[in-house]
């Protein structure tokens, strides 16, 4: 078996493509910084988690330190039962108070993590107590619709 | 019969092989033998059957009755690895050559070489270049097949048949579309690499005059049976009227010049109508 | 009048039927026999060369103007909104997920799948198949296996190297030309694009594709009519059946991975 000029092609064919993929993964995809390696599961139970969707960053001070994995409903407590992966290299205090935030005003939504002051760290399939749901936009816009019309009831109509 | 020679001389042997494309009957009652050594032609019209039954000896379709033994085996019973070995030993020459574009004439005639043999590639080349010496194209070698005449692909592809010294070597119209020089330098190369081989040929033609000048025995056929056979000289001597229909190339004969169809008058009528 | 048209009905569902059973058996056959295509490389690294390599030109280029235009576009939509910095992800998460392995199968389908076609069903037409055959040499391990891994090896690379071009286009067009600032581009979208769920499903699509449209193309062209117009008509069935069947997997393979909750 002989080299020939069509190995060479077929060669920068198969390096370029490779590239392609490797450029796909790290560059415009996540692999190379988000990439959460060995794992810890955290529960969180709230009232109202929005738009939160499988997949959605738990960040804490902004640094994305884990995933959402599942999202499901106690049909016991009638709360959300949020799932979610955080990178071994991070544990935090048994007080954390998890928020759901949306990044911008239209942005996703994902899962802020505010650190306390316990002692104790929070261990793996530990349940966060503290929690807050998520700022539902239509209750705060009809919220606020009321009180201005509470507020001005001769307001002319448009 | 001035042929017959004991069975296990005969290489391929036909015993009322039937043969049917769906319901469509293509060949009927076929008895036909071809002794080792011996170059015999099946001629008939065109679409009587002919290439059917050298797809039938070459293993590529199966009778629908009878039977049909090549050195004695059956081939409706082999298993596909079982008929690929058979075929090793069989060439074919097909109508136009059927040369691989996309290999030169060298790489073609040493393909079933480098498919069926681990040898060295030396030994090919020398193989390769006998083979092409024996049809006169041993110059050619490096050309593509595009770049050959009608007549030189037929050589090229003959000497791709015997490549693996094969005991039988199929024809199908080897002279169609050649010229007449050409025509006659393919015949002789189809006698003489039979003989040199010690293989048996089988050759499907329409060309009676240039058979009737090379070949050991013909078979003629018409509709899917066999209706005269004989020596070339038993056949130049026939009174058959369709073998002189043949030899003779009379428009009408037992060959009708007309398709079967209705009556003259009737279809007329109808148009007209 | 509709007896006919009934009639006419039947035998083409009748004859569709036995195509497709005829184009599984022919499947398996291809699987079956593709010990040659893998112990004899060379043969399968050839039809790489000519369904990859000599697809490289059309997909690189064809891959940075959908760049281009998904950079325009989007940027005209997205800074009505006002975040114009998005644009990295919305063009990468569509060319990714959708545009790449989509638009890089039909190109494939109709740059290489055609001339698989085309080559087989010539090979056909001129008898060199059955001469394959005769020759104890079986076409389908020869010819159509080598040919069809050739082109499942390829498709996937293509379909990167389309989406790579595709946001070099978006990049050269919005941060170059528009302005998008180059930092928010880049990090934006590697913030939003998941490697195993954006990238990883995207290759699996066009694997899938690669499959698919190979498949399509040597049997198109293992099964046409041996006659020059045979051979034109199975050219555009593989065009136009590949097409249908990217488009229909892609629906089915997009609905199993993005369940709408990206």
């Amino acid at each position: 078996m002989n080299r020939t000029v069509l190995d060479l092609w077929v060669g920068v064919f198969v390096a370029i493509g490779v590239a392609a993929v490797l450029f796909l993964a790290l560059k415009v995809g996540n692999l190379a910084s988000a990439n959460i390696g060995e794992t810890y599961r955290l529960q969180a139970n709230f009232d109202n988690i929005g738009g939160l969707k499988p997949r959605a960053p738990v960040k804490s001070s902004g640094v994305v330190v884990g995933r959402v994995t599942e999202i499901t409903f106690d049909p016991t407590l009638y709360v959300a039962v949020v799932k979610m992966d955080v990178d071994k290299r991070y544990v935090f205090p048994r007080d954390t108070f998890a928020t759901i935030l949306t990044s911008g005003l239209l942005g996703e939504q994902y899962i802020g993590f505010e650190v306390g002051g316990d002692t104790e760290m929070l261990a793996a399939g530990a349940t966060i107590t503290k929690t807050q749901s998520a700022v539902v936009l239509e209750k705060l816009i009809s919220q606020f619709m009321f009180n201005k019309a509470a507020e001005s009831p001769q307001a002319p109509e448009q | 019969m001035s042929l017959s020679p004991p069975a296990n001389d005969i290489l391929v042997d036909l015993k009322n092989v039937d043969f049917a494309y769906d319901t469509r009957p293509i060949l009927s009652g076929i008895n036909l033998r071809i002794p080792r050594g011996k170059l015999v032609a099946i001629m008939g019209g065109s679409g009587c059957g002919k290439t059917t039954l050298l797809r039938l000896i070459g293993g590529q379709l199966k009778p629908t009755a009878g039977h049909l033994t090549v050195d004695g085996q059956e081939l409706a019973r082999l298993s596909r690895r079982e008929m690929y070995a058979a075929r090793r030993r069989m060439g074919m020459l097909f109508q136009f050559g059927a040369l691989f574009t996309d290999l030169n004439v060298f790489d073609n005639v040493a393909f079933p070489l480098r498919e069926h043999t681990d040898l060295p590639p030396d030994m090919i080349r020398d193989l390769v270049m006998t083979k092409l010496h024996a049809v006169g194209l041993r110059g050619a070698w490096k050309l593509m097949p595009a770049e050959l005449s009608g007549g030189m692909a037929r050589r090229v592809a003959l000497a791709r048949a015997v490549a693996l010294d094969p005991m039988l070597i199929m024809y199908d119209e080897p002279f169609a579309g050649l010229d007449p020089i050409s025509l006659a330098v393919v015949g002789q190369l189809i006698r003489r690499l039979n003989d040199a081989l010690g293989a048996s040929s089988i050759m499907v033609t329409h060309d009676v005059h240039e058979s009737l000048e090379i070949v050991d025995y013909l078979y003629f056929l018409s509709a899917g049976k066999v209706v005269a056979e004989g020596t070339p000289d038993e056949i130049r001597a026939s009174t058959d009227p369709f073998v002189h229909q043949f030899v003779n190339a009379e428009i009408d004969g037992p060959l009708p010049f007309h398709f079967p169809g209705d009556d003259y008058r009737t279809t007329l009528m109808e148009t007209h109508a | 009048m509709i007896a006919r048209v009934l009639r006419s009905m039947g035998a083409r569902t009748l004859d569709g039927l036995w195509r497709l059973g005829f184009a599984s058996r022919f499947f398996v056959a291809v699987l079956m026999r593709s010990g040659t295509a893998f112990s004899r490389f060379s043969l399968t690294i050839r039809e790489v060369f000519s369904t990859g390599v000599l697809s490289l030109i059309i997909i690189m280029v064809s891959g940075f103007f959908v760049g281009l235009v998904l950079g325009l576009q989007g940027y005209e939509t997205l800074q009505r909104y006002g975040s114009s910095e998005a644009l990295g992800i919305l063009v990468a998460l569509s060319l990714v997920r959708e545009l790449g392995p989509v638009v890089a199968g039909l190109l494939f389908a109709s740059r290489a799948g055609s001339a698989l076609t085309a080559e087989i069903g010539l090979m056909k037409t001129t008898e060199q198949l059955k001469a394959m055959d005769m020759m104890a040499v079986d076409p389908i391990a020869r010819v159509v296996a080598p040919r069809f891994w050739g082109g499942v090896i390829s498709m996937p690379l293509l379909a990167a190297l389309f989406s790579m071009m595709g946001v070099f286009g978006a990049w050269f067009i919005g941060v170059v030309f528009i302005g998008v600032d180059d930092g928010a581009f880049w990090s934006q979208m590697q913030a939003s694009v998941d490697f195993r769920y954006d990238i990883v499903n995207g290759i699996i699509k066009s694997v899938v594709f690669g499959f698919a449209v190979s498949l399509i193309a040597v049997f198109e062209g293992y099964d046409s009519a041996p006659t020059a117009e045979g051979v034109s008509r199975a050219i555009t069935r593989t065009v136009v059946n590949s097409a249908l069947t990217i488009l229909a997997l892609d629906f089915v393979l997009t609905s199993f991975m993005f369940r709408g909750n990206g």
